[in-house]
């Protein structure tokens, strides 16, 4: 199946999905050497986003997040792809300037359709979601 | 309507133009896309936030230090945010080393995108003045408020990258407050009551700022000749410090004047004044007393200067402006003045992002509105508000 979703970081990445319906805040709430979620009482907190196509409403937090996110890449623990619900900047140029294919809007409900552990891929130049 | 590219902005989003500018340009696509933007307009000027080493840190550092690598330059005349300390008096203000060596690092990489280290909030102070309905790319909260309101140029606040990315490709996506539409106010204040002092406008800012959240205001009653621009600079600093806003209007004051129908009013007297006034002030006595938030400006120098002359203060005290600033200040004999009085000039940074807090101060006195809103959280200090001829007395 394929989802249709606008474009918003090019690139193509498949891998295993990681859902968080909260919003993530990068800045304090990942860790950028292991790439682990750290906050609090965060649903994700103590999983691993590394290589994951990470599917969440929206970044929060310090725009400093865009940072981490760069970090993150170049440690090699960045997610494989993102998919937002509604993109808003911290993660978009996080996004961007780390090399991350990156969606939103989609045109179905992906918290429904997607689960914890399926294959998808994310086309950031098309703007799709690819379920296997 | 989607957003549509030029032939020649579709070049520079596909590489023709190198690495850096194809990912500045699609940093701008995609915040277009987001904020509905249909076309790009072309900015005359940037000013950039994201310098000082405390809020960036080793990842922005590291993003900068790439992004001068891969021979990234900027377009237009672009003016930096203020850094983590002054360049020249760093040892002096005891700032530590490692903190110092990175902050040098943060400069040398904008400068060698082609931006000017003004380090400055003030970039209208120092020569950078957009004109009215000009469009630019700035980023820091209280230049962004200035120019938008007292210059009537057009920016929405923008974010470091952002501004960065900007810069470089010479042009932003027009929405928000870059179209007319927009530029509208919400909310009407009648001011009910006579303000003098630098403190008095911030503590009307501090105020209004958290009624207005995201709201544009409009200020009735405001006499003409009882405001400055240093007055309407710490007015719109502390609202966009307090709140989120990035436009006032002030009636026949500032240069535009647009109201929505269904504008929600408010009245403002002495009373609200002198509660803000109070709910800012700790009432302690503070280490040190800084001035100039935003930079301030020679005049502003001046009085500190003519008040210090005539009464030694009773604590540090630091004028933070920007270095052109001081070098007039230097240049005028204010900053003499200033140093045998027990105090300091202090250039390219300020109170809100140097680290304060690792440089034993506790308690620091002010008289803006916007450093006593990010005092506590952002350099861990209690705050002493009030006019200058009390908190430097204490």
């Amino acid at each position: 199946m394929i989802i249709e979703a606008r474009t918003i970081s090019r690139g193509q990445a498949s891998g295993e999905v990681l859902i968080s319906r909260e919003p993530i805040g990068f800045l304090g709430g990942v860790d950028p050497e292991s790439g682990f979620v750290i906050e609090k009482g965060h649903p994700l907190e103590g999983k691993n986003i590394s290589g994951r196509v990470l599917v969440f409403p929206n970044g929060k937090g310090s725009t400093v997040g865009s940072y981490v996110m760069l970090q993150l890449a170049k440690n090699k623990k960045a997610p494989a792809a993102i998919i937002n619900i509604s993109a808003e900047p911290i993660i978009v140029v996080g996004a961007i300037i780390s090399k991350i294919p990156m969606v939103d809007k989609p045109g179905k409900d992906v918290f429904a359709l997607l689960k914890d552990g399926m294959m998808v891929e994310v086309d950031g130049d098309k703007g799709t979601i690819q379920i296997d | 309507m989607e957003l549509t590219l030029s032939k020649d902005e579709q070049r520079i989003f596909d590489g023709e133009l190198g690495q850096a500018a194809r990912e500045s340009m699609e940093i701008l696509v995609a915040l277009g896309k987001i904020y509905g933007a249909k076309k790009m307009v072309p900015i005359t000027s940037a000013q950039i936030s994201g310098v000082s080493f405390k809020t960036i840190g080793d990842a922005g550092l590291e993003y900068l230090g790439d992004l001068a690598k891969k021979g990234a330059k900027v377009k237009v005349q672009t003016f930096l945010n203020p850094a983590g300390m002054d360049r020249s008096q760093w040892k002096e203000m005891r700032i530590p080393e490692d903190f110092a060596k990175k902050s040098l690092l943060v400069l040398d990489a904008y400068s060698k995108m082609g931006i000017m280290e003004t380090c400055t909030c003030t970039p209208y102070l120092i020569g950078l003045r957009p004109k009215q309905g000009e469009h630019v790319a700035w980023a820091e909260s209280s230049a962004v408020s200035f120019c938008n309101s007292v210059l009537g140029a057009r920016t929405n606040r923008e974010g470091g990258p952002s501004a960065l990315a900007a810069a470089i490709c010479g042009m932003t996506p027009a929405y928000g407050l870059h179209l007319d539409e927009n530029r509208m106010a919400r909310l009407i204040v009648d001011v009910k009551c006579d303000l003098k002092t630098i403190a008095d406008f911030s503590a009307l800012g501090s105020f209004v700022g958290k009624i207005a959240k995201t709201n544009y205001p409009a200020f009735i009653g405001m006499k003409k000749e009882s405001v400055s621009e240093e007055k309407l600079k710490v007015l719109g600093a502390s609202m966009a410090a307090t709140g989120s806003v990035p436009l006032f209007f002030a009636k026949a004051i500032t240069p535009e004047w647009n109201i929505e129908d269904k504008a929600q009013e408010i009245t403002i007297t002495q009373k609200e004044i002198n509660d803000e006034k109070k709910s800012l002030d700790s009432g302690l006595k503070p280490d040190l007393v800084t001035i100039g938030c935003p930079h301030a400006s020679i005049n502003e120098i001046e009085e500190v200067a003519e008040l210090v002359a005539k009464k030694r203060p009773t604590c540090e005290f630091w004028v933070c402006t920007a270095r052109k600033t001081k070098e007039k200040a230097d240049a005028l004999g204010y900053t003499k003045i200033i140093e045998t009085a027990g105090g300091r000039v202090v250039a390219d940074t300020c109170m809100v992002v140097c680290p304060l807090e690792k440089m034993g101060y506790v308690t620091t006195g002010t008289n803006s509105g916007k450093a006593a809103a990010y005092l506590p959280n952002l350099c861990r200090q209690k705050v002493a508000f009030g006019d200058l001829d009390d908190i430097l007395y204490r």
